[in-house]
């Protein structure tokens, strides 16, 4: 007997079933731009990473909105270690900044040195000796290595590998370290280039002992890929994550090895031939689609190639003078004028711009950090990933907050 | 307890010590720090707990993200005023007995960056200090050493008497008032309970 | 090096009516901008960017600078007609630049490899009219150097999505990188010191009685 007309839907219940959305219509969009109207559900957690946190490389704090735990916003907070280094480079002479651009990027005061000094250069229309040029990529490449190890470290170890190749990474630093100690008497902060040349000429078998850092290193390189490039946890932890389009990382002012990852071919040392790289026969690796494998495969080709350049480099390196002789250290002023100079550092294109008003004080003084930079598009690889996500590419950005907050 | 007695004593496989001893042995082994960087320092900080230089022979490896879980700070690299009040707030919320090691110029006074605003001149002005270690930034070893230096201060503490661990005394703040952030400067600048500005040699 | 007076002209007959300026740089690294009017800041901007021969697609570095009122004391030389016969008469003229905020822009091409182009654009005056157009709608590398500009030079950048301070808390009111900023006094505790820092550590020397701790007062 039937009492009830059947339900239009074929359903026998009495209640009509409320209504849930299917799967194929979530009842928010992942976005992966931040401009447009969202349309969120449930209850939005707010999360503040850092600035103590263990992954956030230093005192970095992000203000991560969640929706579960799904990102929906990002906001970076920045300032924990503003240690004021323009304020103070502007109130002291040329020279003396020097040892505080060490400073800036801790794990690179080379590459931090050479961008200084190729400013200043620049500027005051400095020259360069021929043997000096030779020293400054050598102790600029040794320091890309040095940087791209410990940055894959460090990332793995953001990923869960608490340890092992963190530990494996730092002890070919020290190695490397153990080479600058002996050129620069410190270990971290060099201070070793100068306007037209180096502080210092190279130790007895410095260069022998360089050889053998760099033969030892191609074993290293092999034994760490073994272990990690086709590790099939860090592949699905890294491949398909915070992917970057190439049009986005441009007009974001993205640079380095996060550039090179979306397939941008533009590196400085080719670009701009700096120093004396139009003499090294080197190629730049590119990415294909831009996410975290790509940065992470774009430095381990990179370290091989730097690896060429120094063999060819210490192959090559002439005996002569280590600095310019017109070059004058004390009472340095150079004319009235400006100059922007860079170079490819180890996480993108590292700048200084100076003003001078013929004092021995730069009137402006300014750092183009590209690790600041290469976080402006932090918020929009994260958007639609899990937090868990968050570290991993915040790791493969490759920061260095002595650099990000000056 | 006679030496020569403890000595005859162990070549019998009795073992003495004093109570005292043990916990100071036990306290002094198994020190761990708070996992906490703040800038180059702080690389050298890791570099120190790394293969070559092995922080772990001194029972200090573990590395604690959490303050609630550590007993030591080492509070390695600058600590600008924007950081400053966390750094208070973290060594609140570590349980006694705790210690702090500043490691480098700028935690002892500002170091290289004691002329910027937003700098502070030294994290003493907040906490107070147990090991300072100068260098910039100071090597392993000098980190080593500290941390040396740090056991045998623990080492000398008592159980009872007025050189009690900071944990057995009621007369020692374990909480310290976190400044606030001001128009111009931090507020207070700094904490006169723990800092005076020191005496100058020249000062008439 | 591109030719920054080719694309002055040329930009000038573009968009005619636009402020534009070509300003020479005598040092050694002959790095020479252009500078703009703020009204026009962002027309060009998009000119450079879009133009197929230049395509400036890549913003380096953003700069603020600051300028302080100043007085320029100039000898002038003049040819002065005196008693019918030409003498060079040396005069003094005293001019008041007012003082005015200077934000620099580099910019480079990724496709092309050329650059740097330099534009220039200066705000009013050091106070209240200190409002520039932002470029971060056409590069979004401008956006946290603007935002770090807003918080040490104080240039406001109308139609920036986030402007907020970048590098000091909220509370702060300053902007630390002027030229006339004073900082917090808080430092001069040298064991030895001598000159005007002494005088400074002499001041901290008799803190005010309120917190004054008994054993530190000078003798
Ligand atoms: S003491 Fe030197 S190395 Fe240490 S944080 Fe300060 S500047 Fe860096």
């Amino acid at each position: 007997m039937k009492t009830s007309p059947e339900p239009p839907s074929g359903e026998t219940g009495a209640d009509p079933a409320p209504v849930l959305p299917s799967p194929q219509d979530p009842p928010y969009t992942l976005r992966s731009r931040r401009d447009g109207d969202r349309n969120l559900s449930g209850d939005l957690l707010e999360i503040s990473m850092g600035p103590h946190h263990p992954s956030t490389h230093g005192v970095f704090q992000m203000d991560v909105t969640l929706d579960g735990e799904t990102v929906v916003q990002l906001k970076p907070v920045f300032g924990y270690l503003h240690r004021n280094h323009e304020k103070i480079a502007e109130n002291t002479s040329y020279l003396a900044s020097m040892p505080y651009t060490d400073r800036l990027d801790y794990f690179n005061s080379m590459t931090s040195n050479w961008a200084y000094a190729i400013s200043v250069e620049t500027l005051a229309g400095i020259e360069v000796t021929e043997r000096a040029e030779y020293i400054r990529v050598i102790v600029s490449e040794l320091t890309r290595l040095l940087n791209h190890t410990c940055l894959i470290g460090f990332l793995v170890m953001d990923m869960g590998a608490l340890g092992t190749p963190l530990m494996y990474a730092f002890r070919e630093r020290e190695k490397i370290l153990d080479l600058f100690e002996s050129l620069s008497g410190s270990r971290m902060m060099c201070n070793y280039l100068r306007f037209g040349g180096c502080r210092c000429d190279l130790p007895p078998q410095w260069l022998d002992q360089a050889r053998e850092v760099i033969s030892d290193f191609e074993a290293f390189l092999d034994s760490f890929e073994k272990l990690l490039t086709e590790n099939e946890i860090l592949m699905a932890r890294t491949q398909h994550v915070g992917v970057l389009e190439a049009d986005l990382a441009i007009n974001a002012g993205i640079t380095g090895p996060m550039l090179r990852a979306c397939g941008v071919n533009y590196d400085l040392r080719k670009v701009d031939r700096y120093g004396i790289y139009d003499r090294f026969d080197f190629k730049v690796p590119l990415g294909a689609t831009g996410d975290v494998y790509d940065r992470y495969m774009v430095r381990i080709l990179e370290m091989r190639e730097s690896l060429k350049i120094l063999e060819k480099a210490l192959r090559d390196i002439p005996e002569g003078p280590i600095v310019h002789p017109k070059a004058k250290l004390r009472g340095f002023r150079p004319k009235p004028g400006e100059a922007y100079g860079r170079i490819e550092g180890p996480k993108g294109e590292l700048g200084f711009y100076l003003i001078s008003d013929g004092k021995p004080q730069p009137y402006r003084y300014r750092v183009r950090p590209p690790s600041l930079i290469n976080l402006t598009i932090l918020e929009d690889m994260c958007l639609g990933h899990s937090v868990a996500d968050v570290v991993v590419i915040l790791g493969s950005v490759d920061i260095v907050l002595g650099e990000v907050d000056r | 307890m006679d030496e020569g007695l403890r000595g005859e004593l162990s070549k019998h496989g009795v073992f003495t010590t004093t109570l005292e001893g043990l916990h100071n042995w036990g306290r002094r082994n198994s020190v761990w720090p708070l996992q906490f960087g703040l800038a180059c320092c702080a690389i050298e900080m890791i570099a120190t707990s790394m293969a070559r230089y092995d922080l772990a022979r001194f029972g200090a490896e573990v590395f604690r993200p959490s303050p609630r879980q550590a007993d030591l700070m080492i509070v390695a690299g600058t600590v600008t005023k924007k950081m400053a009040p966390q750094v208070v707030r973290l060594y609140n919320q570590m349980p006694e007995p705790k210690y702090v090691i500043a490691m480098g110029a700028c935690a002892i006074s500002g170091g290289p960056f004691k002329q910027g605003y937003n700098v502070l001149k030294g994290i003493d002005r907040y906490l107070p200090v147990d090991v300072h270690i100068p260098g910039c930034p100071p090597r392993p070893e000098a980190l080593i050493h500290a941390f040396m230096t740090l056991q045998r201060r623990i080492d000398a503490q008592s159980l009872t008497g007025p050189n009690r661990a900071r944990h057995l005394r009621s007369d020692v703040d374990s909480e310290f008032p976190v400044p606030q952030f001001g128009a111009h400067d931090l507020h207070p600048p700094s904490n006169p309970k723990t800092w005076t500005p020191p005496q100058s040699v020249r000062s008439q | 090096m591109i030719d920054t007076e080719s694309i002055a002209n040329e930009l000038k007959t573009a968009l005619p009516g636009c402020g534009i300026e070509f300003v020479a740089n005598p040092s050694p690294s002959a790095q020479s901008s252009l500078l703009i009017q703020g009204t026009d800041l962002v027309a060009v901007a998009q000119w450079l960017k879009d133009h197929s021969e230049y395509r400036f697609d890549y913003l380096s570095n953003v700069t603020g600078v600051d300028h302080l009122e100043k007085t320029i004391k100039e000898k002038v030389k003049k040819t002065q007609v005196v008693d019918g016969e030409e003498q060079e008469v040396e005069e003094t003229v005293e001019q008041t630049i007012p003082g005015y905020l200077e934000v620099v822009y580099h910019l480079y091409s990724m496709p092309l490899r050329h650059g740097p182009l330099i534009l220039r654009a200066r705000t009013g005056n050091r106070s209240n009219d200190v409002a520039l157009p932002s470029l971060t709608p056409i590069w979004r590398s401008a956006e946290f150097q603007e935002r770090e500009i807003f918080d040490l030079y104080g240039v406001t950048f109308d139609g920036h999505p986030d402007l907020r301070r970048l590098l000091m808390w909220d509370e702060f009111e300053d902007h630390p990188m002027r030229k006339d900023y004073v900082e917090p006094d808080d430092y001069e505790y040298e064991p030895t010191p001598h000159g005007p820092v002494l005088e400074r550590a002499n001041a901290h020397q008799t803190p005010p009685s309120t917190d004054a701790p008994s054993e530190t007062q000078s003798d």
